[in-house]
């Protein structure tokens, strides 16, 4: 990333015409050239290390705060610059008789040195220097409150006493780690990325920034993370009343295209469960920017009787490669190949056998029972789920030819129940349908209220059912959004 | 010979950003003293250095004298801040906590 900012008083040390050396002391090259730098009447030298090196030449400037070496965006030493009118017209880095005559105009350099010496890495390139100079370079671009820890704190302690912990240890977000997540995006740091509930306030690329860092995200997760705290900040996903619901889902969210390939998330064994990064730390990211940005926590707005482990975060790829089917953000308006999350209600998991059906027929009614315990095995159309079905069950509908739509209508006659199954006092069971709605075969689902994904391991016929929320305007309906426009 | 300056590998990790909207303070002001002590309920903590349940029993004795009720603290170790447990022990017994320091 090129300096801007830092060196721009120190530049005004260079002159309007004439030689600069970038040296230290540390550099064997540097060293070497010395004789030609004490040759070279009027070049200004700049020490990165020791301001009294080299000794023999008249004007040398202390540069041991890197201030010009940044300004003239210097990666090797020695590096030797000529100006003109006020610009920098030529440089060379490192030694080499032929380039430094050719630069200076003066024949006969250093004849007794050897032709050609590479130079060494410039201490702007220092690695135990990176995080100070990218903060000195860039910190600027930073808007959020400064949080001094005492120096008695311990800093992951520091994070819990302040409340910035959704329970587990977070990374401490200092401006370094902030600013090298920001380069996973070109989005300015001040772009608006949504209004978070309960509190509706406006979150930026920065403060989501901030939460991918405590999450623990790597940089290349930031637009996918953005992604997914915009469309959990719609109307439509309602992240406010799923928040403050006594029920136990959060939000959810599904990946899908080249993005989540890139960055590594599992679509395959154990992909809604431990161990994979990405997964792990993108969908906790949208539940830290919940929580601090939103201010939706446990026991104030939200008011879950229960809750379930994944609203720590829940995030995991479809796997589309192995799919029968389009992808899923394809059949929800997507174009191929383009990267899209789609952000869902969602409980814990809960696996789905079936390892007899071989035909899609009995296999859709199998999963349909399993799918019929969502909410209560005798309310209808209130909540609505996600079944993401295995590989080993996915053969079974691809070898009959069966679509994705396909299989949901087969789902959505299953789940057709009668009366007598549903309504309240049925089984001895007081819950249930009202007798006065009872009047005929009810659907399990609302239209649009059955999600399909693909994922899992390539052995074990366990598909899976995510419960939901409340579907439709009224609760939270799944919302889809590309990745494309936060990269 | 000191090679690298006045520019060294700062501590990088002791100033975070703040995740939240910044709704509240990041920092808290103490609350204001009491003009006397008459009806509250005053703690006395022990840092645990030496001594300073010397300087403390006096401080007890002079309070007791004066008809307010005491409570006794101590931190496990001075050399280490209070244990959160300690500090909500004394937030809920205590409306005034004297901190003793002696050596």
């Amino acid at each position: 990333m090129p300096a801007t900012g830092a060196g721009m008083s120190a530049a005004g040390e260079l002159p309007r015409d004439g030689l600069v050396a970038v040296v230290k002391r540390d550099c064997p090259t540097c060293r070497l050239v010395e004789p030609v730098l004490a040759q070279l009447s009027g070049v200004l030298v700049f020490s990165q290390d020791d301001p009294r090196f080299p000794e023999s030449v008249p004007n040398v400037r202390d540069d041991t705060d890197l201030d010009v070496s940044l300004a003239l965006d210097i990666d090797t030493v020695p590096t030797l610059l000529r100006f003109a009118g006020g610009v920098e017209v030529e440089r060379t880095v490192g030694w080499l008789r032929t380039a430094w005559e050719e630069l200076t105009g003066l024949p006969g350099l250093g004849p007794d040195l050897p032709e050609h010496r590479p130079g060494c890495g410039s201490r702007t390139g220092d690695p135990d220097l990176a995080d100070e100079l990218l903060v000195r370079t860039h910190g600027d671009r930073l808007r959020s409150r400064r949080v001094e820890l005492s120096a008695l704190e311990d800093e992951i302690e520091a994070l819990f006493d302040r409340g910035w912990s959704d329970g587990l240890p977070v990374v401490p977000p200092t401006p370094a780690r902030v600013l090298r997540m920001l380069a996973g995006t070109s989005r300015a740091p001040d772009d608006l990325v949504g209004v978070v509930p309960p509190n509706l306030a406006e979150v930026t690329v920065e403060k989501v920034a901030v939460n991918a860092v405590l999450a623990g995200c790597r940089p290349e997760y930031l637009p996918v993370v953005l992604a997914a705290v915009h469309a959990a900040c719609t109307d439509e996903f309602n992240a406010h009343g799923l928040l403050a619901t006594t029920w136990g889902a959060g939000p959810a969210i599904v990946v899908n295209g080249p993005a989540a390939r890139s960055i590594g998330m599992n679509s395959g064994g154990n992909a809604l469960g431990q161990g994979n990064r990405a997964n792990l730390t993108i969908g906790r990211a949208l539940q830290l920017v919940i929580r601090n940005v939103g201010g939706g926590r446990p026991g104030e707005v939200d008011r879950a009787a229960l809750g379930q482990p994944g609203k720590v975060g829940f995030c995991f790829a479809e796997d589309e490669r192995g799919s029968p089917w389009e992808p899923l953000s394809v059949s929800r308006g997507v174009a191929p190949g383009s990267s899209a999350v789609t952000v869902f209600a969602a409980e814990g998991a809960r696996g789905l056998a079936d390892q007899i059906s071989r035909t899609p027929e009995s296999l859709a009614r199998s999963l349909a029972a399993g799918l019929r315990g969502v909410a209560h095995p005798k309310l209808v159309t209130a909540f609505d789920a996600t079944l993401v079905v295995c590989p080993e069950h996915a053969r079974v509908f691809a070898q009959a030819g069966w679509s994705r739509a396909a299989l949901e209508a087969a789902l959505g006659e299953a789940l057709l129940l009668q009366p007598a199954d549903i309504e309240r006092g049925a089984d001895g069971i007081e819950e249930g349908v009202p007798a006065q709605l009872a009047t005929r075969a009810l659907p399990k689902f609302r239209p649009g209220g059955l999600m399909i994904v693909h994922a899992g391991g390539g052995a074990g016929m366990f598909s899976t059912v995510i419960g939901g929320w409340v579907g439709g305007p009224g609760g939270s309906q799944p919302v889809t959004t590309e990745v494309t426009a936060w990269t | 010979m000191d090679m690298t300056g006045g520019l060294r590998a700062a501590p990088t990790t002791r100033t975070v950003l703040d995740p939240t909207d910044e709704r509240s303070a990041a920092h808290r002001e103490p609350l204001p003293r009491p003009a006397a002590l008459d009806g509250l309920r005053v703690g006395l903590l022990d840092i645990s250095k030496p001594r300073g349940n010397v300087f403390l029993d006096r401080l007890a004795e002079l309070l007791t004298e004066r008809n307010v009720s005491v409570r006794r603290y101590a931190k496990p170790t001075f050399t280490k801040p209070a244990p959160m447990d300690l500090r909500r022990e004394i937030a809920a017994e205590c409306d005034v906590v004297i901190e003793a320091l002696a050596d």
